[in-house]
């Protein structure tokens, strides 16, 4: 009874700002290592790609997924009038407006036009504590998931059998009763979308088989938890996972390196494991950061920049390159940072209509170039 | 058997106080504060006398990171340290109250020490006349730097902090004209950072080690300053930064837009602040109170809360559990309930996140709007790490503040089973006097019944009784203060 499962988007951020130029290295080019005296990738490491670009060397596995036409590098990407604050910076990212404090998350607004009613409470789920203001919008559920093995309500209590007393009553507690008011009537309704949301997640490590093994790191161990919620089939279209430590003003090239590793292996493995469970096809990442690094190295690393790489990844979409590199002449530089050439929002565009099928323009605020990525497009 | 002492003072009164001055009350504190009555207990929230905090030097000695304070979560902690342990509750909920108001995020200011000078610097002008504070927000290292007023030079005008300052710190939207934005902008010019050329470099090059970070110094450069006529809010002169306060103080409508912050975070849940242009406060009356007394009294910000603290609008029953308690508030008033942490370690700095995953990084707002309050704070996301990080916090039967509540029942009742019904009464004054529905009653009293007997001086009574309290305060009613 194999249904056809609704497409979903996995998103990877990588909290911090991703070295664009030591990510996807210009490294025959002259500029590059005039501008990159201390923090260079050298010749001898870089994985080379076509047209005088190279990977970084942590990046082998994503040279595979690259090989296999299914990574889209989006290079240059960014936002007119660049933030350098991490917070601001992502900020933006999160909810596609630049140019005041935007309210609501991008993701948050997809998640209420699937799911206007709020219906299934784990329509996205969150793999880390806390939730990212891409995901927050008024009165969407969204389930924040730490440790997916231990998701749960009071899980402080101390016995099996007393947590589940203190569940049902926690149950019966939040049900709000008549004329209780609005407030409670709400927090209510959350707590039980909470305890809902919970009850379905622990379902999924449960119905999972794999031989596939992750790496032992964080986004991958995060990955592993998007292909379990996946398999089991909960009606999620949303997952949202996030790499941190690529601030690297100091130690960059170590840091970087070993970062990336993490986040190639990872991939490689969630791939496997798709294709062992044949639902590969329905899956599309985005990887991002809030921005790239200052062109010239401060002599051990890099400090804030603007212009950066994203990267759509997915058996439906089109491998290669998209957009340009922006240019290293020293004066077509920003304030000694590259210049954005092409605007996020256009690429969310992308992924909102022709993959998720939904109304863009209202959550990225207009109409933005898009760099259609997919193989076939939706609409 | 009964220990409660000073029948008559009115307890839920108190404790109504103790939440909103406070991050609520033990019971020794309920206790403390009800034998003084109610105008006593104002009195002592006024002049606390020693906060009794661990001193600076003895911190840093003991946690290496809480001497360089490098990110957010170690400033952050530092205070999040404070507010647990403090004797005196209200400098702090006072410093949260301008931290949210005057919202500067170390993420932008990069430096933790001058973070913690612009807490201490609302402790202890916090009450006092806005016209002072508002100079000392002006003149304060992490402000400049967070609205770069360090960029607003005689020749080149940078407006964010004089906007802010309207828009944001003191008389809110519609009060002003973009014209005064750009002559109180003016005005600032020169408010600026020491040496900042030096500065900048130093701070590329920052390093711990030997001398330590240097903290970024206010000063007033005369020669940057632009003194030429300014005309604002109608009035004209070659004003400085201080004129513009004078003028910004005596109109109506800064002390309406204070009081209506006042309102937001001591009394009840208003409107977003972003919405306050469009609708009218929720209670005229309450607001007028808190102006008249801003005019009484020099503009002090501690006679309007006064004020608003002897009136009736505050003491009403319905006024109590009418806000939402903040991440800050569930998770300070939760470690203060449960008797957690004597000095400054790492479950400080799991504290200080556990706010952060519920929406409220202290030192990091998430813009210079600081937090929404109200149930912006409340998503399915947030309501698992609040739910979580409460029943965790009071899991624990040994913890000196836990162990204190089963002893109390003890004390109350005959050896042998204590009644469910009587067994959720106590609790529920234990955790501070917490009013519950009639629905979360039958089901409290119900998990209570379906545990078994409760006898709290055996090990397996006080097991029950800390599965109760994890109970309680996961409740919706907890939520509140």
């Amino acid at each position: 009874m194999a249904k056809q499962r609704e497409k979903v988007l996995v998103i990877v951020q990588l909290s911090g700002g991703n070295d664009y130029l030591n990510c996807i290295v210009p490294w025959e080019d002259p500029r590059y290592r005039d501008a990159r005296i201390g923090v260079r990738i050298t010749e001898d490491e870089v994985i080379p790609l076509d047209n005088g670009l190279g990977l970084n060397p942590g990046m082998s596995a994503f040279k595979e997924l690259y090989d296999q036409e299914r990574v889209a590098i989006i290079h240059g990407i960014g936002y007119p009038t660049p933030s350098r604050s991490h917070f601001r910076s992502m900020d933006i990212w999160h909810t596609a407006t630049p140019d005041r404090v935007g309210e609501q998350g991008w993701l948050g607004q997809a998640v209420r036009q699937l799911d206007p009613s709020g219906s299934n409470v784990v329509t996205a789920v969150n793999f880390g504590n806390g939730l990212p203001r891409a995901l927050a919008a008024p009165g969407v559920p969204v389930a924040s998931v730490g440790n997916l093995e231990d998701y749960g309500l009071l899980t402080g209590m101390s016995g099996a059998a007393q947590r589940e007393q203190a569940l049902s009553a926690f149950s019966r507690i939040y049900t709000p009763g008549v004329g209780s008011g609005m407030v409670m009537d709400y927090l209510g309704k959350t707590g039980l979308d909470a305890l809902k949301g919970a009850d379905i997640l622990k379902q999924a490590p449960k119905l999972y088989e794999s031989t596939v093994e992750y790496p032992d790191n964080p986004i991958a161990q995060a990955l592993k938890g998007v292909a379990q919620v996946h398999f089991a089939d909960l009606g999620t279209r949303v997952f949202y996972t996030v790499s941190g430590g690529w601030d690297t003003h100091t130690n960059e090239v170590t840091l970087q390196r070993g970062l990336w590793e993490e986040v190639s292996t990872g991939l490689r493995a969630f791939y496997q494991d798709l294709e062992e469970h044949d639902l590969g096809p329905e899956v599309t990442i985005l990887v991002f950061s809030e921005f790239g690094r200052r062109v010239k190295d401060n002599g051990n690393g890099t400090d804030h920049g603007s212009g950066g790489v994203s990267f759509v990844i997915g058996d439906a979409v089109k491998g290669g390159h998209y957009s340009e590199y922006p240019s290293l002449d020293v004066g077509r530089l920003i304030e000694g940072d590259l210049a954005y050439n092409f605007d996020f929002r256009g690429l969310y565009t992308d992924l909102l209509e022709d993959w998720l099928g939904l109304d863009a323009q209202e959550i990225v605020g207009g109409n933005f170039e898009k760099i259609s990525p997919f193989v076939d497009a939706v609409a | 058997m009964s220990t409660v002492t000073n029948v008559g003072t009115d307890f839920d009164l108190i404790a109504h106080l103790l939440r909103r001055t406070g991050f609520g009350a033990t019971r020794d504190e309920l206790e403390e504060y009800a034998a003084l009555g109610y105008e006593g207990a104002l009195d002592k929230l006024f002049n606390p006398g020693d906060a009794d905090a661990l001193p600076v030097d003895l911190i840093r000695r003991y946690h290496a990171d809480q001497s360089d304070l490098r990110i957010p979560p170690s400033s952050g902690s530092f205070w999040m340290y404070r507010m647990v342990t403090t004797k005196a509750p209200f400098e702090e909920k006072i410093a949260l109250f301008w931290h949210r108001v005057f919202a500067t995020g170390q993420t932008k200011v990069i430096q933790g020490k001058v973070m913690i000078s612009q807490i201490e610097m609302f402790r202890k002008y916090g009450l006092g006349s806005f016209r002072e504070l508002l100079i000392q927000l002006s003149r304060d290292p992490a402000m400049i730097l967070w609205l770069d007023n360090q960029d607003n030079h005689k020749d080149a005008v940078n407006e964010n902090y004089g906007r802010e300052i309207l828009e944001l710190f003191a008389m809110g939207v519609g009060n002003y004209t973009e014209e005064d934005v750009k002559e109180c902008a003016r005005a600032f010019t020169g408010w600026t950072i020491a040496n900042m050329p030096y500065m900048s470099t130093k701070m590329r090059n920052n390093t711990l080690r030997p001398y330590g970070y240097i903290a970024w110094q206010y000063e007033y450069d005369e020669s940057d300053h632009d003194d030429g006529e300014k005309t604002f809010l109608g009035e004209t002169g070659n004003f400085n930064g201080e004129d513009i306060i004078d003028i910004i103080c005596k109109n109506p409508a800064t002390p309406r837009f204070i009081a209506r912050h006042l309102y937001h975070h001591f009394v009840a849940d208003e409107f977003p602040v972003p919405q306050w242009p469009f609708e009218e406060p929720k209670d005229p009356e309450a607001i007028q109170i808190m102006v008249d007394a801003y005019f009484a009294n020099d503009y002090s910000i501690g006679a309007m809360l006064r004020a608003m603290f002897a009136s009736d609008i505050f003491k009403a029953e319905s006024t109590r559990f009418a806000r939402i308690k903040s991440p800050v508030e569930i998770v300070v008033g939760t470690l203060r309930l449960a008797g957690d942490f004597d000095w400054p370690t790492d479950d400080v700095y799991k504290a200080t996140a556990a706010c952060t995953y519920m929406g409220q990084q202290l030192l990091g707002p998430a813009s210079v709007e600081g937090w929404m309050g109200g149930d912006d704070w409340i998503s399915t996301g947030s309501m698992v790490q609040r739910i979580n990080f409460a029943s965790d916090t009071v899991g624990d039967p040994e913890k000196r503040g836990i162990k204190s509540i089963i002893v109390r029942i003890a004390e109350r009742h005959e050896p042998g089973n204590v009644e469910p019904e009587a067994l959720v009464d106590d609790c529920l004054d234990l955790v501070g006097r917490l009013q519950v529905g009639d629905d979360t009653l039958e089901g409290l009293v119900a998990f209570a019944r379906d545990q078994g007997d409760v006898d709290a001086s055996t090990d397996d009574g006080a097991g029950k009784i800390t599965s109760l309290l994890q109970l309680i305060v996961s409740s919706r009613e907890y939520q509140l203060a």
